[in-house]
């Protein structure tokens, strides 16, 4: 529901649980206390209010933008006939 | 040896006057000064005066300090009224306990920008307050400038374009963050002294109708202002505005619009339209690359009961550019 | 592809959006009657209202804001508890950005501030240890809002205050739950809602199964979005399709950051501190069941709301202002339908919750909207 922003890590400091992130070239920490699965450099998470909330699925992502593509392309053809 | 502000440096005795030497005058050097009247008396014909404080927190940040700004701001104000700013005062109010050191280093820095701005301070003022009456330094500029060509909000017409000299928002992301300890870096303020790149607009003979530097309040206040005073609304292309990626990640992140947070190193023009192209190409020889045609002075919005400031989306979509009002706060939702 | 490109910019490229506007004009250019989309989070109110969404969509489609925003829904006597603990002596109240503007029955934290109470705005609710590490001769209350997006990061405060042994933090806690108040809204006997645009980051935390019963019983289209203006109109078009086959289910645009089961370290550190409250007044709306958080039993030694009850008033019947935040809230009414809309109501002096947060539905019409 908030503001929670996709952020790139940069580095992770494993004893304090602490990720550097960038998003768009700004650079702040975001800890990682609720993230269960492991992440690593160069890793996309969502950030809300200091805190990592998630690790985006790339692939998802990628996917969901393709079907985008998809349906216009459908709705495109759908026009020329 | 000494090395903070004393209540002493205030008194106008010795302590005083060795301060004003030491840390003044010889950083501010130049005959007028030098003579040390209490006033100085200046030649200049239609003259052009604006006056500001400054009390920024942090005094250093990434892209300048007070006294950077001290100086460019004031500069700043008068090349926007079309003057060449030549003879600035300087107050200094200083908290006790202040270390010498970083008064040294705001110093040298103001003496820098007047370097940049051709600029002198011919007068000038020291007080000491006891610790606690103030936090460190608050400097006043007031700066006196010969007016060239008179550019004035009176000037702007109907179907003026509207140009924004450099990406915006750059000095307020980056002193938010320092003064909220949001620990983000990859922000600079934008601070800097304009008159080179006004006086190269000065020089040729061009329709400019008004300037004005965006500082507390963004562009966001500027355009509002412009707004309200000539009784025009404005259209504005968002994806003309020019922004940094930094400051657009900064914004996202927090959910603080960019057009009201603070510039100090960019200026708004009114321009003719026949002179639009050619005010552009100048700013970008003088290294302002990203000045940018973003709009134009409308007729007043029909129906409107005020002249807004219309932001035409990417997707031709349009919504208010809202005047700043309150706090700046981070939304979490 | 960067990851700039796949998760921003790709997502807002104006060929998209004006192909996806074509889209959703096919979808629905005979229907008789306009189609009520809500949504429900802040975040998605903004794209909408900041991208014009509103404006690309054809008069079939209309947007209704519904009660996006944790704190426009405090009923007053918690801000009122907020300005009465910030003002115990040797106290600090902490809270998110938003609290500090948001009226009470007398005063708001903003004006307690400008009157020497010790508030501070932190951006992230970790900040409050640092705080409380501090000011160790002080009692330090963090006021923890938010909806179930925000509940977790309270958690893990807490979690890491204990770990910490900080005997001087307290905390009080406003969060909200979305689920119910969709639920209110669709059970209400002149609700006009045909779908929903359900919460994205709320979604993130307790997954998208959680929406399927609701999608089941009252029988409507209920789409998880991103943030992005393509994710709003791809939303849309789900819905519409889903409408044009007399479809009603749970289906989610969001899937790059949402999962059926949500993120369950997350679920467990609430379900560790927290439980549903009996009832919640929701302002302007009013009482919802089970639509809020309390501190478990156990922990009632750092619950202020315990420990300082006498500090914290009991719920009292709102004070008029004549505004109809409750009808907009909840979709029935439109922000300039308000008598009180931009007269006596402005952002600089909100009557009601729709204009105090920059989500209210009434400061987004108000500074993006009001001469149109």
């Amino acid at each position: 529901m908030c503001l929670a922003i996709p952020s790139q890590i940069t580095s992770i400091d494993a004893e304090t649980d602490m990720a550097t992130v960038d998003t768009m070239g700004v650079s702040r920490t975001a800890n990682l206390g609720l993230i269960d699965e492991k992440v690593s450099v160069g890793d996309w998470v969502l950030v809300h209010v200091g805190i990592a909330m998630t690790q985006i699925d790339e692939k998802e992502a990628r996917q969901t933008l393709e079907l985008y593509e998809q349906m216009i392309k459908a709705d495109m053809e759908n026009e020329a006939v | 040896m000494n090395n903070r502000i004393l209540l002493a440096h205030g008194s106008g005795g010795r302590e005083n006057q060795q301060l004003i030497q030491e840390m003044f005058v010889d950083a501010f050097r130049n005959p007028t000064l030098c003579a040390m009247d209490d006033a100085s008396v200046l030649e200049m014909g239609t003259m052009a005066v604006s006056t500001d404080s400054f009390t920024v927190s942090p005094l250093f940040f990434p892209g300048g300090d007070i006294g950077k700004l001290a100086i460019a701001g004031t500069t700043n104000d008068v090349a926007m009224r079309g003057a060449q700013p030549q003879y600035l005062s300087a107050a200094f109010i200083l908290e006790e306990g202040l270390e010498l050191d970083v008064l040294r280093r705001i110093v040298a820095s103001m003496s820098k920008e007047l370097t940049i701005c051709a600029a002198t301070i011919v007068t000038g003022d020291t007080k000491v307050v006891p610790r606690g009456a103030i936090d460190k330094i608050m400097i006043n500029t007031t700066g006196f400038g010969r007016l060239i060509k008179d550019c004035s909000v009176s000037r702007i017409e109907q179907g003026d374009h509207l140009i924004v000299s450099g990406p915006i928002a750059q000095h307020g992301s980056c002193i938010y963050a320092e003064r909220e300890e949001i620990a983000i870096s990859g922000l600079t303020s934008d601070c800097c002294c304009l008159w080179p790149a006004v006086k190269t607009l000065l020089d040729e003979d061009l329709s400019i109708h008004a300037m004005r530097d965006a500082t507390r309040g963004g562009l966001s206040a500027v355009l509002n202002e412009w707004a309200q005073q000539t009784g025009h609304s404005l259209m504005v292309q968002e994806s003309s505005v020019p922004l940094t990626q930094q400051v657009e990640g900064f914004s996202q992140m927090l959910g603080i619009d960019p057009y009201i947070l603070a510039c100090e190193g960019v200026f708004v023009l009114a321009v003719a339209p026949q002179d639009s192209a050619r005010v552009i190409e100048l700013l970008h020889q003088t290294g302002h690359n990203h000045a940018a045609l973003i709009g134009t002075v409308t007729e007043e919005k029909r129906g409107a009961k005020t002249p807004q400031v219309i932001l035409n989306s990417a997707y031709n979509t349009q919504r208010l550019m809202e005047f700043p009002s309150g706090e700046i706060l981070p939304r979490i939702c | 592809m960067s990851g700039t490109e796949l998760l921003y910019s790709a997502l807002r490229a104006p060929d998209k959006i004006h192909s996806m506007q074509r889209i959703i004009e096919r979808l629905c250019h005979n229907y008789q009657r306009p189609v009520r989309i809500m949504e429900v989070c802040g975040g998605h109110t903004h794209t909408i209202v900041k991208y014009g969404l509103d404006q690309l969509v054809p008069e079939q489609v209309r947007f209704v804001h519904g009660p996006g925003c944790p704190v426009c829904v405090l009923p007053q006597h918690r801000i009122d508890a907020a300005l009465q603990l910030a003002a115990m002596p040797d106290t600090i109240l902490v809270t998110l950005g938003d609290m500090l503007k948001i009226p009470g029955t007398q005063s708001s934290l903003q004006q307690a501030r400008a009157t020497g109470g010790d508030i501070r705005v932190v951006y992230s609710p970790l900040d409050a240890l640092t705080i409380a590490q501090k000011n160790p001769e002080h009692r330090v209350i963090y006021f923890a809002i938010g909806f179930e997006t925000t509940a977790p990061m309270t958690a893990l405060l807490i979690e890491q205050a204990q770990q910490q042994k900080l005997a001087n933090l307290f905390f009080h806690i406003n969060h909200v739950l979305i689920p119910p108040a969709m639920e209110m809204i669709l059970s209400t006997p002149e609700c006009s809602v045909d779908a929903f645009i359900a919460p994205g980051h709320v979604s993130v935390i307790t997954g998208s199964d959680i929406f399927t019963p609701i999608a089941r019983r009252f029988q409507k289209p209920l789409v998880i979005s991103g943030f992005e203006p393509m994710d709003i109109m791809a939303s849309v078009e789900r819905i519409l399709h889903q409408l044009n086959h007399n479809e009603a289910k749970v289906e989610n645009t969001y899937s790059r950051s949402v999962t059926s089961q949500g993120n369950r370290k997350a679920q467990r550190l609430m379900e560790r501190y927290f439980e549903p409250r009996a009832t919640f007044l929701w302002r302007g709306i009013g009482a919802i069941p089970q639509s809020a958080l309390q501190f478990r039993t156990e922990f009632a030694d750092i619950d202020a709301e315990v420990r300082f009850a006498e500090h914290c008033p009991a719920p009292a019947p709102e004070s008029g202002h004549g505004c109809i935040c409750g009808s907009i809230l909840t979709g029935q009414a439109h922000p300039q339908e308000c008598p009180l809309f931009a007269k006596q109501c402005t952002p600089t002096n909100p009557q009601g919750s729709c204009m105090v947060s920059n989500e209210g539905a009434c400061s987004a019409y108000y500074k993006y909207r009001r001469d149109q």
